[in-house]
């Protein structure tokens, strides 16, 4: 069989050594379904490191600190590279902030941001395992109950 | 201590000194009647509570100062879909503090981030009620002399009673035996038991008459039928757990009993009169305590 190769990127962001299950969820938070660029998808990929892997390419797109953000509360153990000139120019160590402006939409349906116009704010009281406290209803989630915006 | 102009919204937001200053501010707290004057607070009830408000309303009319505000939203803009974040920076216009009432959790937290002056919270949803908090604390302290080395216990809906939820966290971090009695069906939720304070051990059970004996405080809230779907299942529970001058024989002498009210059925009225009950003293404590933290809020003083 012949292997596929995928095109080593110009210009762009490459996420790779994502846990297998976390794929397509890192996928849809960059919203790469809407995407214009050059996107390339690996899932189930074969790893010595960890058996299995995604890898997620995208040309010309540069994540900024938001998605860096997102994508540390999904799968903080994947490996984010920013590459120009097809040398890698910068890696970027993904870690869970101290607080979340934005990210997340809080599950409480009795919260006031779930109606009234309000930023979501979640203060991180532990990042492992993840545990966060909505600045508002004051409510404690874990990762499974994370809606990302 | 400083607290001109500082926002009171939920109990996370004071350190252990700053509950204690709190206190004993408003137990020696000498009410001066023009300490507010001119000074003017809104009281915004997006939700009825009759007894927050008028003690809110009591507590700023002794110290010279006025009230403006609504305590039914179906009359107010609210009902017209007016945002709770135009209704906040209306209002503060009016005013030199606000104090709010909502049903949805958050709601105070997000009106102290819009506005300028002085937010108390009067209750968010099932979260927090400050007020009610200091003014139980108080209480408790002013009755026993302490607010450490007591065994406490809770007693009624320990699932959905924000009061509970927050007086149990305060008082854990002041080294107390609590004890939490209900059915498995209204017990403490684990979130909140993982947040207390590890210096205070629990104890749970469903029986009261065991354990009443042990108790320096007893801790009732009311029991909502509402909660239940069997409304077998809800009589058989009010009837355990109501307390009348029978079940008072097994309680030490000096043990307090106390309630948020209103109550419905939980404490005989026989109870009343007897050296155990608290909870009306506990209400009146709520207008001194409310006095106290508007004249450090808006009056600023120390
Ligand atoms: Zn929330």
């Amino acid at each position: 069989m012949k292997e596929l190769k995928i095109a080593r990127l110009k210009e762009g962001t490459v996420i790779d050594h994502i846990k297998s299950e976390n794929t397509f969820r890192v996928a849809r938070i960059l919203g790469l379904e809407n995407s214009s660029s050059m996107v390339t998808i690996g899932a189930n990929l074969d790893s010595t490191k960890m058996g299995r892997k995604g890898l997620i390419k995208i040309e010309n797109k540069f994540l900024n600190e938001k998605e860096a953000n997102k994508i540390a509360l999904v799968a903080p153990e994947a490996n984010l590279c920013i590459i120009r000139n097809s040398q890698v120019e910068k890696k970027i160590r993904l870690e869970v902030p101290d607080e979340l402006r934005g990210l997340a939409r809080c599950i409480n349906t009795n919260c006031v941001t779930n109606h009234e116009k309000a930023e979501t704010r979640f203060i991180v009281e532990s990042k492992e395992p993840l545990k966060l406290r909505c600045h508002y209803c004051e409510r404690i989630f874990g990762k499974g109950d994370l809606e990302i915006l | 201590m400083q607290f001109r102009g500082r926002d009171i919204i939920s109990m996370r937001d004071f350190s252990k000194a700053e509950i204690e200053y709190l206190l004993d501010f408003s137990l020696n707290f000498k009410e001066s009647d023009h300490a507010l004057k001119g000074k003017v607070l809104s009281t915004l009830f997006f939700e009825p509570s009759t007894r927050t408000r008028l003690s809110f309303e009591s507590a700023m009319a002794s110290l010279g100062g006025s009230c403006i505000g609504f305590s039914d939203p179906s009359v107010s803009s609210i009902k017209k879909g007016e945002s709770l974040s135009d209704t906040i920076k209306t209002v503060e216009g009016y005013c030199n503090a606000i104090i709010i009432r909502h049903p949805l959790e958050g709601s105070a937290r997000l009106a102290a981030d819009i506005a300028s002056i002085p937010v108390i919270n009067a209750g968010d949803g099932s979260n927090q009620h400050p007020t009610q908090t200091l003014t139980d604390l108080y209480t408790i302290r002013k009755s026993k002399g302490k607010l450490s080395g007591l065994r406490i216990g809770f007693l009624g809906d320990l699932k959905y009673g924000r009061t509970v939820h927050s007086l149990s966290l305060a008082l854990s971090s002041f080294s107390n035996k609590l004890f939490f009695i209900s059915s498995s069906a209204l017990s403490m939720p684990d979130s909140y038991l993982e947040s207390l304070d590890r210096s205070s051990p629990t104890e749970h059970t469903d029986r009261l008459d065991e354990i009443i004996g042990e108790l320096d405080i007893l801790y009732v809230t009311r029991i909502q039928q509402e909660r239940f779907t069997d409304p077998l299942e809800y009589k058989k529970l009010k009837n355990t757990y109501h307390i009348n001058l029978d079940m008072l024989k097994r309680a030490k002498p000096e043990m307090k009993i106390m309630h948020p009210l209103p109550r419905v059925d939980e404490i005989d009225t026989s109870v009343d009169a007897t050296e155990n009950s608290l909870y009306f003293q506990q209400a009146s404590n709520g207008v001194t305590v409310r006095k106290a933290l508007l004249a450090l809020i808006i009056g600023g003083a120390k």
